[in-house]
């Protein structure tokens, strides 16, 4: 899952699309883990972190993250 | 946000703009007027020419230095070339700069005039304007390549019926210069139908309806086949009139190859709007052409395209090269502002025909 190469994101959360205009705002995790995709990281790479740096659980982890992806494939931000 | 105007410029400018109505449906002249003093600086004059007497741009000091009245686009082109010339044996016009697309006939053809009186413009053909006509831009589209959602032109109410059955439910319904109206129904197409005729006479547009995200292009044509500046904007708030009131640029290379296309494929020279709607599977349709700068032109000057100031360059004979990089993101938000103004202005402009 990579986030698409133009897709601007700030350290609030903020995310736009300059190609459609669209908007959105994400929560503190949500912009962490945009950052870590937009370094180019992979999603094992950001599991492992996420997994070290917050009290959650594997498969808590992955049905959020499942989410989180269909979320962002529905708002077009998604190179797929 | 406002761009610095750029005062190193010393040379002296007067340009004459019309298109003063900055209402809710509002002329571009406003627009172009800001544009035209962030590029030129102070050494600008600014001549209004206005229809009518509430055009609330006419009232706005700073913005325009002087406004005259000029009679309405049905008295004819001798009437509009007779009040020019007496204008310019006071003002001494460089430029001028026609923003509605029903003046635009008359000023076409009085350009060789105009420019015998030292006034140079920068506008499309006759040609140029027929072809992107509503009632011909259909088929334009075919013989050119590109999208145009089918229609049909009716004169008489009578027609309404057979072809809302075929184009089906919501259908455009657009009138011969402006307004345009989605209807749900045969009662709502008559009703869209007869207040259009009543407004801007005949005929109407029938238009299949396109579903997708509306789009504007400003653009500004070289008229030898080159755009220099294409600026796509995204509505973001549309008024009840399908206005936008505040929209933002956005990057994407179909847009704008669509846009030269079109400046290829005519030889466009002058301003330019595309309505653009862009299907979900991101096909681009053209909704409709209009031969000027929009509205929201000044966005183009925020995003680093200041096409206004393009084309009094290029109606100078000024060597303008291609403007190929702009700000994406950037947003306009329109607001409404109460001028006050004394009533002596007003009557000034009323019995005088001038401020």
């Amino acid at each position: 899952m990579k986030l698409k190469a133009n897709i601007a994101t700030s350290e609030n959360g903020f995310i736009f699309n300059p190609a459609t205009g669209d908007s959105f705002t994400s929560n503190a995790i949500a912009a962490e883990i945009l950052g870590y995709m937009k370094s180019g990281e992979s999603e094992m790479e950001i599991k492992k972190k996420i997994l070290e740096h917050y009290d959650v659980e594997l498969n808590q982890l992955e049905r959020d993250w499942d989410d989180y992806m269909l979320q962002l494939k529905e708002a077009n931000l998604l190179d797929l | 946000m406002y761009v610095s105007p750029n005062l190193n410029k010393s040379e002296n400018l007067t340009i004459a703009v019309t298109g003063l109505n900055a209402n809710d449906n509002p002329g571009p002249g406003l627009a172009v007027i800001r544009a035209l003093r962030a590029g030129f600086g102070e050494n600008l004059r600014i001549i209004g020419l206005a229809y009518e007497t509430l055009e609330p741009a006419i009232y706005l000091r700073d913005q325009v230095d002087k406004t005259y009245r000029i009679p309405y686009p049905t008295a004819g082109t001798d009437a509009l070339r007779e009040r020019i010339k007496q204008i310019q044996e006071i003002e001494k016009i460089d430029v001028l700069i026609p923003n509605f697309d029903a003046e635009l006939y008359n000023f076409i053809k009085i350009e060789p005039d105009l420019l015998q009186m030292g006034i140079h413009s920068f506008l499309p053909s006759h040609q140029q304007l027929a072809q992107r006509d509503k009632v011909n831009l259909r088929r334009f589209g075919v013989e050119h390549g590109f999208n145009i959602p089918a229609d049909e032109v009716v004169f008489t109410a009578l027609e309404i019926d057979a072809i809302a059955n075929n184009f089906g439910f919501p259908l455009m319904v657009k009138g011969k210069f402006y307004e345009a109206h989605t209807t749900l129904n045969i009662a709502d197409a008559h009703k869209a139908f007869h207040k259009l005729h009543a407004k801007w006479g005949l005929p109407i547009i029938l238009q299949k309806f396109i579903k997708g995200t509306e789009i504007n292009i400003a653009g500004l044509g070289d008229g030898k086949g080159n755009a220099i500046s294409v600026i796509p904007m995204r509505k973001l708030y549309i008024t009840d009139k399908g206005k936008a009131w505040a929209g933002i640029t956005i990057e994407d290379e179909k847009l704008i190859t669509l846009a030269k296309d079109f400046v290829k494929a005519t030889n466009w020279k002058g301003g330019f709007e595309l309505e653009i709607m862009r299907e979900e599977n991101g096909d681009l349709f053209i909704m409709e052409v209009n031969p000027r700068f929009p509205a929201w032109v000044y966005l183009t000057v925020a995003a680093g395209q200041n096409q206004p100031k393009a084309l009094v360059d290029l109606a100078l004979g000024k060597a303008t090269d291609e403007m190929n990089t702009y700000k994406a993101g950037k947003m306009f938000i329109r607001y409404a502002w109460d001028n006050i103004v004394d009533v002596e202005e007003f009557q000034k402009l009323s019995a005088f025909g001038e401020l």
